[in-house]
Formats: structure tokens, sequence, C-alpha cells
């Protein structure tokens, strides 16, 4: 490990992040779901809402690989476009958390004082809310769409980065190079998105990552509840659901999405944890199996 | 101590009126009036009628009016009456005197969420010490994959899973409900064992997400409280290594644990939506969904209330546990 000082850290990530052979491994699978859901046409066999009459419930076989379900539709092709609703939900929903969580924690952090009061205290009454049960509130009141269930996961899910963000702000508020930078009459906005922002994003996308994968169990667990992506566009939460309807004889309705989100999710957390390893230096030098 | 305790009861009521007015706007704020499921179910409703539905509900007075008069009613525990055909108040929908005990849907929901919290703890928290104590071998590595597995894997997937598995293939365990149909005419240790066999999925799986979570995080902190420096003081003093473990490592490992189970409750409360109505379950969760659904206002309104309180009272119940686990706290 001699002269590591003079690499960037950039690299310095990317080699430690090469070492965890688990986080590489998430981070390839990460890679391979966004190939397969870019090319959904490419890696689905059928249609995925093609109705035949003749294949309602066949088990697996070397026509359908996954087996059909109620309506003859292939799994396979169901549960790789659903796959595409799986990633936008957990993109689009992280997106919108990590935003409004930046904005406030960084708020609450720099400013301090009643701004930071009241943002902590609406950070404990959003924690404090069953946020499943309001979740499932809203969207069965404003109707499930895609975008409604975007866009609610995402308001409710910004707490955790929010509070990261503030933390990173009251270190990095007290250092020289920002203090050196305000004595020079730098403004407010300028030392927030300059300084201080570049200097605490590491852990936030790090949280960002693993966001992705509650965000996919959200999205599931609403679809399968009935109160999220509508029949007939394919999600592996509503797969799921008549997996429960015909649970007594079609087992490979329940199994295959099911593991698909597994696989997803844990995916994401072995890149994500990984990473959080990589970026962090108390762990650096150390080799931690 | 006593102050301690008031204070935090007293910062209570700013966050649990914080959440109802969160509620109450983002519900009332949505599209369409909460009379319109009433109205719209009944063609033959006129204009006159649906304005005097309305005045009833007090939906003619701007939204900061009907919070003020919400709050007036729930301080009596007053949720209003359901929209649903039955008409009844919300709160005996919830908790209904006239009912026994284990047919009430919030003691329904609390049981279960209380035995699950019990199970993870019971089981959690050996294991992450486990892992801890032999960090690096073979039995830790094979708990961490599993944990690790278990963390990622959805709640309601692994329900159908054992569904399948000993409810329909092995047959060992119902896969619905609370009781069976035969309940009443089972003798006393019948029934009891009824009613176990009925939460036996119920219960693991409500608890499951937290067991991996916590097991997970158990390990970590352990890990970290090992490395101290009182530990290695412990050790040389010729100390049994049960002592060290389980008397000065355990008890300080446990602190950030306790904070955790507290935060853990809306997780567990949200998942009883779920879980309940994966397995036909009549508690407070069913009657949430089914509210939702029918957009019953006053009923949602009510559980989400309620929802927020326990998560609140969960809350208070973990500082407790960190005052009498922490004498540095109990001192101040």
């Amino acid at each position: 490990m001699n002269g590591r000082m003079k690499k960037s850290p950039l690299k310095m990530y990317w080699k430690r992040l090469r070492q965890n052979k688990l986080a590489f491994i998430g981070g390839v699978m990460v890679l391979v779901l966004f190939l397969v859901a870019a090319f959904a046409s490419i890696f689905s066999p059928y249609d995925p809402n093609e109705i035949d009459r003749h294949n309602i419930l066949n088990p697996p076989s070397l026509t359908h690989p996954l087996g059909t379900d109620e309506l003859g539709r292939d799994i396979m092709s169901r549960m790789v476009w659903g796959s595409r609703i799986s990633l936008a939900v957990g993109f689009v929903a992280v997106g919108i958390a990590t935003l409004i969580g930046i904005l406030l924690g960084s708020m609450a952090g720099y400013y301090g004082g009643w701004a930071e009061r009241i943002i902590m205290r609406f950070i404990d009454i959003m924690l404090s809310i069953p946020t499943f049960f309001l979740i499932l509130a809203v969207i069965a009141f404003i109707g499930p769409s895609i975008w409604n269930i975007m866009v609610i996961i995402g308001l409710t899910s910004w707490m955790g980065v929010a509070r990261l963000v503030r933390a990173e702000f009251l270190t990095l508020k007290e250092r020289e190079y920002v203090l050196a930078a305000r004595a020079l009459g730098v403004s407010d906005l300028m030392i927030i998105l300059k300084h201080i922002m570049v200097n605490s994003m590491a852990p936030v996308f790090v949280s960002a990552i693993l966001g992705v994968a509650s965000a996919i169990l959200v999205e599931s667990a609403l679809s399968f509840l009935g109160l999220g992506v509508q029949p007939p566009t394919p999600s592996w939460g509503n797969i799921l659901t008549s997996g429960k309807d015909n649970i007594e004889i079609a087992w490979w309705l329940s199994v295959f999405p099911g593991l698909a989100i597994l696989i997803t999710v844990m995916s994401y957390n072995l890149f994500g944890e990984g990473l959080r390893d990589a970026i962090d230096p108390r762990l650096w030098g150390t080799e931690e199996s | 101590m006593i102050s301690y305790f008031a204070k935090r009861l007293l910062e209570m009521i700013p966050t649990l009126l914080g959440i109802t007015i969160l509620s109450f706007l983002i519900i009332h704020l949505a599209p369409g009036k909460p009379t319109d499921v009433l109205t719209e179910m009944n063609p033959k409703i006129t204009p006159e009628a649906r304005e005097r539905l309305e005045k009833y509900y007090g939906l003619d007075k701007p939204i900061y009016t009907q919070y003020g008069l919400w709050l007036k009613r729930v301080v009596k525990l007053d949720f209003g009456e359901s929209f649903s055909t039955d008409r009844r108040p919300v709160i005996v929908k919830i908790w209904d005197t006239k009912q026994p005990l284990m047919e009430r849907r919030l003691f329904i929901t609390f049981v279960i969420n209380a035995l699950s919290m019990l199970l993870i703890f019971l089981i959690a928290i050996p294991i992450g010490v486990f892992s801890a104590t032999h960090q690096g071998s073979f039995s830790d590595k094979v708990t961490t994959v599993t944990v690790f597995v278990g963390f990622a894997t959805p709640g309601f997937w692994l329900a159908l899973l054992l569904m399948m598995l000993f409810g329909i293939h092995l047959g060992w365990l119902p896969i619905s409900g609370l009781k069976s149909m035969d309940y009443d005419t089972l003798s006393v240790f019948g029934k009891i064992w009824d009613r176990t066999e009925h939460l036996i999925l119920p219960v693991f799986i409500s608890s499951f997400g937290g067991l991996a979570g916590l097991s997970r995080f158990m390990r970590g902190s352990m890990l970290e409280v090992i490395r101290q420096d009182y530990i290695t003081v412990a050790r040389a003093k010729g100390l049994h290594e049960n002592t060290v473990v389980y008397r000065h490592a355990l008890r300080n490992a446990l602190l950030p644990i306790i904070t955790l189970l507290g935060l853990a409750v809306p997780g567990l409360i949200g998942g009883s939506v779920i879980f309940e109505n994966i397995f036909g379950i009549p508690g407070m969760g069913q009657l949430f969904y089914m509210s939702v659904m029918t957009r019953d206002y006053p009923l949602v309104m009510g559980i989400l209330t309620i929802g927020a309180f326990l998560t609140l009272l969960g809350n208070l119940l973990a500082d407790i546990g960190y005052m009498l686990t922490d004498p540095r706290i109990r001192a101040k």
C-alpha cells in the first residue's frame, strides 16, 4: 500500500471496491439488472400482455421457462418488463428523497438555530408516522399510478438523508477552509454548494443506493396489495398477487417474482455497503474479509 | 428521573399534534370530497341532501376549522362514525368493548406485534452476540450470509412460501384466520393450541424483517464494544470470558439496540397491513386496508392517529428501557 496518498480518492475507492468480492458481485448484478430492464424486448421471449387461452397456468417448461399465469401470459416476459417498473420506481423515488433530504439537511446543518429546530422536529414527526400506512392512504385517495407511487415513496423516505447531510454539514462548516471562504466574503449559497456539499456527497450516494433497495421493496408490497402498479402492466408485486390467488396450484407464480425482488434488493445492498466500506477512511489499510 | 420522564411525555404532545395535522391535511387535500363515497353510491341523492351531508360533516367550513372540530372530539376519544354501511363509531370498530379481548382489532394487532418484538429480542440478540464473539468463524459467516439474505427478503413473499410449505404441502399449520371453525367445541387446552397454531406463521413473518436487521446491528454493536479498553482491562484482570461478555460487554452493546427497537415500531405496525391481509387476520391492519379501499375518512384518520400514538409510546418505552440499562442516564 505504498504511496497511496498520491492516488486520487476515486481510484482508491475503485481499488477497495474491487477487493471486496461480494460488493463487486453486487455491482455487477446492478449493472446486469439495468441491461435487462433497458433491453427488455430482447430478453423477453413473448409479449408480456399476450393472452393465451390454451396455456393457462402452465408450469415451467422449455416453451415457457418460468411458466404462465391464469391468463396464459408468459411469466418470464412479465418479469423482464416488470424489472423496468421496479428500477424506475426505485430511482425516481430515491432521487426525490435525496433532493429533499439534501435541501432540508443542509439548511438545518448550515444555518442552525430555529431553522434547524423546525426541520429536526419535522423529521421526528415523519419518523413517528407508520409510513406504510400513510403511503397506503395517500395512494388509495389519489389513485394508484406509477408516478404517484414514485412521488409518495420519495416524499416519505427523505428523513435519513436529511439527518446524514445535517451531520456532515455540522462537522464540515467549522473546517478552516470553510471559515477561510467565509472570511473572503464568499456567499452562503456558494459555500454550501461548492465547498461543503461536494465533500459530503459520498455518504449520500451510498445511502441513495441502499434507498433504491428499500423503495423497490415498498413498491412491490404496494403492488402486491393491489395499490401499486395496476394490471395489465406487469410488476413483480402484482405477479405475486396472482401467485397468492393461485397458491394451491401454481407455485411458480409465487416463487420467481419474489426471488427477483430478493436478488435485486440484495445486489443493491451488497453494492451500497461495499461502497460505504470503500469510502470509509477509517477502514483504509485494514483488510477485513 | 421522574422529571425526565415527565418531560418526555410532554414532548410527545407537539409531535402527536404535528402528525395529526399532517395526516389531516394530506387526506383532506386529496382530490374529491369525503362524502363523495356516500353520495356516489346513491344515484338518487339530491344536491340538497348532498349539501346537508357536507354540512353534517363540517365540510363546508375551512380546513383549519374542520381540524379544530376533529381534534376537539378526538380528545374525548371520539373519532366519529365510520362511512361504511354499518355506521358504527370508529372507536368501536377498533376496540369493541362488547367483544371478548381476543376479538378486538387493536388488541389482535397489538398482541402479534408484541410477540414479534419479544421474538426479535430473544433471537436476534443471542445471534448477534454469538456472531461477534466468534467473529470470522464458519458459523459467523453462515449467520452473516443468512441474515444478509433475510434482510433482502420481502416479508409477504416469505409468507407465501411458508404458507405453501407448511400449510399446503405438509399441512402442519393453518394458513388463515386466528382460530379454527370448530374452535368453540375444543377443550381448554385445545383452544390454547388452536390459537398458538394460528399465530405461529403471522408472528414469525411480522418479526422476520426486524430479526435480520437487529441481529446484524447487534453484531456490529457488540464488535465495537469488545474492542474497547475496558474490555481488555476486564480480561487482563483475569475475569472469566463469560463474565466479560455478558456482564461488561453485553450491557453496553445493548444500549443502541434499545433505541432501535423503539424505532422499529412504525415498521411493525405498517407491516401488519401486509401480513394481516395475507393471513386473513381481523386486526387493525386489515381494517386500515379496508378503510383506505373504501375511502372511509374517519376510520383512516382514527387508525393513523392510533398508529402514531403507539409509535410514540414505543419510543417512550425504549427511552425507559434505555434509562434502566444505563446508570449514567439514571444519575442525571
